[in-house]
This record gives structure tokens, sequence and C-alpha cells, in this order.
């Protein structure tokens, strides 16, 4: 793990017109770790995910992404860091009128000289490696079930071998079998790929199976980092009940029955 | 090979001037005694590999050696062409041995060749004149389908229609005045501006012809002859069906697309009366109204030409118009606006709830809505003209 964040927020301001989201929020996302982000429902998750995809720009403070000012940058550069980064929304966000493969398609067409034969070649390796069956690829998302499309949505994520992937509740709506093999696929890629993971989930397994370390917003700004061990001990009333409720607890013991 | 290697940068690469990130694999013959054959080395990823297939399909020959122990960074589109070339290699009846091959970088193509898909054998797809005539019956099968379900809404509507009669604490009033507003009062603007324009239009036309006979005062009943019977009514009728129709379908569809209805349905809340009666309503109430006022307006533009043209003054136009021309023709012209409304609403959301899953589908539901809409409404004029024409009226 290199010492130089590869992901650098300071002093984020968000807000809905007088409501105001994020307030100072500072986050460092180290390479190569699969950063958790939990916090309760409108505590911003998916706002701060956003506003690093560059989708929202933040009110005030500075992104850096791969050293780079995100935000006061040249819109190629932008788009060169867009290229390094790849996204799954909740519900895939699939292009509904494109099949899966070419919806895994579509981040390819834009690198040059790449021949239409290995393009497909490489979509159906992604749909693969996703965890979809060959199938799949000729479908329409509408034809899907919702945690196909997740992992559709994550197949087009990686089609470009991004660096850092952004995971919106991954795993959310999924059975508790394919919420695991989800689990398992979010390591291994990381693990081989050396793929960073910021990934946004209310679910304690997925924290417990794949996460290094542990964001914890609230009030505003993200309240803790640490790893799993050190959010047990947090005094903080809400971190407390999310991470010793009866589901953590379960989560708990879930994993150390396996290890 | 005479080639030498491309420049390798080992560190990822940025070009803050381009912007594109610059990542190079460069493949080379090994020196002689090193233990290999090839050496590859660089970044072998989605971006390089383009540059650096050619090279690859050059490696040939039975047994081969390639020493991966430069390669800085590999992704998943590297390790399949790795793949690919071992896979080839072995059809050809040689091997590929991979040299220096880090921990990493072997879980990698190690994965990558767990995952790779075996394509199903594809489907013989051949088209024989069974499957035309197939593919016509299906066509034919699914026109009368749609034109029962046209009758099935129409009835629902009824049924559900009469049925609010005995139930009229059901009935919802605020959206019967909502949709009739939409429907009807902003509809309003463009139908009197299009239906004045049509009135002078008619005037000028038809002073051209009929000066020639000397027959000016004939204009007269020409526009008002036209305007009541026909063009009032049914220019109307195409306006709605062109704003309202795809409005229907869209409201619908994207609350079908998001399951709104099924969830009304679970809730016990009728779709049928929470959503087409009152939108259907709407349309037979403010039709009529919206008629009557291109009537009008058709009439004041008619007269203002015809003023101004062949200087029949507004008086002497009125007097004639009242005189000559029969009150049958206003009843012949009211008579369709119900009918023309009832198309509208029906065509209007049954597309609506033809609307699948995917924005595509609401988008051709909504134009198919609109033509469908506009298509019905003139069929059946033509039929209102045919009968009353026989009816002699």
């Amino acid at each position: 793990m290199d010492a130089a964040p590869i992901i650098r927020l300071r002093g984020i301001r968000t807000q809905f017109g007088a409501q105001v989201v994020h307030d100072g929020l500072d986050l460092d996302v180290m390479q190569g770790e699969v950063l958790g982000v939990v916090g309760g429902s409108g505590t911003g998750k998916s706002v701060l995910l956003r506003c690093i995809a560059g989708l929202r720009p933040p009110q005030a403070g500075s992104i850096e992404i791969f050293g780079q000012d995100a935000l006061n940058c040249s819109e190629a550069q932008r788009r060169a860091i867009d290229q390094r980064m790849g996204v799954m929304f909740q519900d895939g966000a699939l292009f509904s009128s494109l099949t899966v493969r070419e919806n895994v398609e579509v981040p390819m067409r834009t690198l040059p000289g790449l021949d239409a034969r290995l393009r497909r070649d490489l979509a159906d390796l992604k749909i693969a490696m996703s965890g979809l069956p060959y199938v799949a690829g000729d479908k329409y998302p509408s034809e899907l079930s919702g945690g196909m499309r997740k992992r559709a949505g994550l197949a087009r994520a990686l089609a470009l071998d991004p660096e850092i992937v952004f995971l919106d509740e991954p795993t959310a709506g999924l059975d508790p079998i394919g919420a695991s093999a989800f689990d398992e696929l979010i390591n291994t890629l990381s693990q081989t790929l050396g793929l960073t993971v910021f990934l946004v989930t209310h679910d304690l397994d997925t924290l417990h199976a794949t996460c290094d370390r542990i964001a914890v917003l609230a009030e505003k700004r993200v309240l803790y980092t640490g790893t799993m061990a050190e959010m047990q001990r947090v005094e903080h009333p809400w971190v407390h009940e999310y991470f010793h409720g009866p589901r953590a607890r379960a989560a708990v013991a879930a994993t150390e029955r396996t290890g | 090979m005479s080639r030498g290697p491309l420049s390798a940068s080992a560190q990822p690469g940025f070009d803050p001037k381009s912007g594109h990130a610059s990542e190079h694999a460069a493949l080379a013959p090994a020196a002689a005694g090193a233990g290999a054959d090839w050496v590859l080395e660089g970044m072998l990823t989605l971006r390089s590999l383009p540059r650096l297939l050619p090279d690859l399909d050059r490696i040939g020959g039975g047994q081969v050696r390639l020493d991966l122990s430069h390669l800085s960074k590999l992704d998943t589109a590297g390790a399949f062409a790795l793949h690919q070339l071992q896979q080839r290699l072995e059809r050809e009846g040689g091997a590929l041995q991979l040299e220096g091959l880090s921990r990493d970088h072997a879980a990698l193509i190690e994965r990558v060749a767990q995952s790779i898909p075996e394509p199903p054998a594809p489907a013989p797809s051949r088209r024989s004149l069974g499957d035309l005539l197939d593919l016509l019956g299906r066509n034919v099968a699914a026109a009368g389908i749609f034109l029962a379900e046209l009758h099935a809404m129409l009835g629902m509507f009824l049924a559900r229609l009469v049925w609010l009669v005995r139930h009229p604490s059901e009935f919802r009033m605020t959206a019967l005045v909502h949709h009739c507003d939409q429907v009807g009062w902003k509809a309003v603007p463009i139908v009197a501006l299009m239906s004045f324009l049509i009135g002078v239009v008619l005037a000028f036309q038809g002073a051209v012809q009929l000066r020639q006979f000397g027959a000016e005062i004939f204009v007269v009943d020409l526009i008002a002859i036209s305007i009541l019977r026909e063009l009032g009514i049914l220019l109307t009728a195409i306006i709605v069906a062109g704003r309202t129709a795809s409005s229907f379908t869209a409201a619908i569809g994207s609350m079908k697309m998001r399951e709104e209805i099924d969830a009304m349905r679970t809730l016990a809340i009728d779709p049928v009366v929470v959503l087409f009666v009152p939108r259907i309503l709407a349309l037979l109430i403010t039709l009529p109204i919206l008629g009557m006022l291109a009537n009008f307006m058709g009439l004041f533009g008619g007269a203002m030409m015809s003023w101004i043209e062949l200087g029949i003054s507004p008086g002497m136009f009125l007097a004639r118009l009242l005189d000559d021309t029969g009150v049958n023709h206003v009843v012949v012209g009211f008579v369709k606006a119900p009918v023309f409304a009832m198309i509208i609403g029906v065509i209007g959301c049954h597309a609506g709830m033809q609307v699948g899953g995917n924005a595509e589908s609401l988008g051709s539901q909504t134009s198919a809505a609109v033509v469908r809409a506009i298509f019905a409404v003139i069929v059946a004029d033509a039929l209102f003209s045919i009968f009353f024409a026989m009816m002699d009226y």
C-alpha cells in the first residue's frame, strides 16, 4: 500500500438549497484498499460518491484523485481521470436500449484501436468475471433480475480495468448467497487487479467480508475511519449502536465461524 | 525480428498536455542464452494492447518461453491476450511457458482463464417460406389482439363509469378538474389560433375561386359548412390527439414502468377508476367545448378575411350565416366530438399500459399512441361522413 492517498478530500461542503449535507468533510482513500463508507440514511453517502465521481461538484473543498486536482482541471484531464475510475450505480443504471454486452462495450468504444472482435471478447470476459452466464450478454437490462443487473453494472464499471471502482450499495436487494458471492467477487478483484474499492453499503456482512477500512459518515463529516476492530471500540452512540446491534453481532459471529 | 522494443514506461505515465494516460508495452526477442525466447516488458493493458497485438501474433513455432519479469502492469485485457496466445500455440501443437511471472500476475491470468466463457453453439438461423408465413400470421393475430384490447379498455372505462354513478364517493373530482385544465384549458390558445387561421385560409381560397363566377357571397356558406360540419371538430381532435394522447401515454407509461400501477393494485386501488376515468372523462367534457371554440374562431377568421378580401361586412356575413346555414351542420359536428374524445383517450391510456420495463418502449409507445389516435380519428370522421351522406342529413 502506498503512503500517498489515491483519493484525497479536504473540507468538502455540499448542500441542496439550505440543507447542508456535508460540511468540512475530509477523507483519504489509500491505493489498493477496500474502503467501506457507512452512515445512516440521508447522511449523504451516495452524494459523496457522486462528488468524487464528478457528477456533482461540491460547493467548497478540494478533491484530489491520482494526485491531481479533480475540480480545477481541464476537461481532457477530467476525462482521463474518469477513464481510470468505474462507477456501479445502485440499480446498475444500464442503458436500457442496449444489451448487456453492448453496455459493457460502451466505455471501450472510447479507446482508439480496439477492434470489434477483441472488444466483444473482452466484454464477454468481463460479463463472466462478474458472475453472469454467457447468455446474459444478449439480454436487455429489463429482462434481468435486480441482482443480475447489479452484476452487469459491475461488468460495465470494470470494462476499462479501472484503478478505482465506486460501488453504491452493491449487495442491497441480493439474496444472501448472491450477496456473499458478490463479496467474494470484490475480494478477488481487489486482490488480483490491485483495485481500489470505494464501497457505499449498509450490509454489515459485506463490511466484515471485504473492507480493509471503514469510514463512518455522521454529523455532516467523516466521523471515524478505521478497521472493523477499531470501529467496535468507538464510543459514539450511533457508531456503537451500528456495530453492536443484533445484526452486527450476527455478522461478527458469521465471520468468526467461517474464519 | 528486426524491430527494437518500443519505449516502455515503467510508471503509469500521464501526459498533462493531452490528458491521456500513456501506457506502452514492448515485445522483443530475448538475448541469446537468456533462458527465454521473447521478452515482454512495460505495461500490458487494455490501452497498450491494440498496438501490441500484431507483435504477439508473430510469435509462433513450438515451445515458446516468454519472459515477463519486466512486466510492470497487467490487467484483465492483457491476461486475456496472454491466455489467447497460449491457446493458439497449443492449437498449433506448441506450448507457451511464462517465465518470471509475479504471483499477482499469475493469479490474475489464472482468474481470467477460469472466467473465459464458452459460447454455446449458435442456433441455425435460416428463413424459410414457413417462417415468413409464421411471421405474417403472428402480425395479423397481434393486430386482432390489439383491437380486442382497445375494446376491452373501452368496456372497462364504461363499466367503471356506470359503477361510479352508483358509488359517487369513489369519484376523483380533483383529478377530473386537474385533467380538464391540462387537456382543455391549456389547449385553448393553440386551438383558437389554428381554427382562426383555417377560417382565414378558407375565405381567401374561396374568394379567389368564387369571384370568377361572381358568386362571392357564397363564401359564407363555404366557410360555415366546412368549419361547422368538418374542420372545426376534426382539426381540434387532431391537435388534442397530438397533445393529449402522448401525455396520457407518457404519464401512465412511466407509472407502469416504475411499477406504480402494480402498487396501486396491491393497495386495492383500481387504476381504471383513478387513472383512466378522470382522463377520458376530462376529454369527453373538454373536446366539445374546444370544438365550439374552434367553430367560433374559424367563423371569426373567415368573416375577417371576407371583409378584407371581398368587402362582405361582418353584419352581412352574420345575416347570411343565420339565414342560410342549417343547424344540422352544427349537430353533425358536435355528434362526432364525444366519439373522437373516447378514441383519443382510450388509445392514449391503452398505449400507456403497453409500456414495458425500459425507457425506449415508453418513447415508442408515446409516438405510436399519437399516430394511432390521429389515424383512428380520421377513419372515424370518414365513417361519419359516409353515414350522414347516406342519411341525407
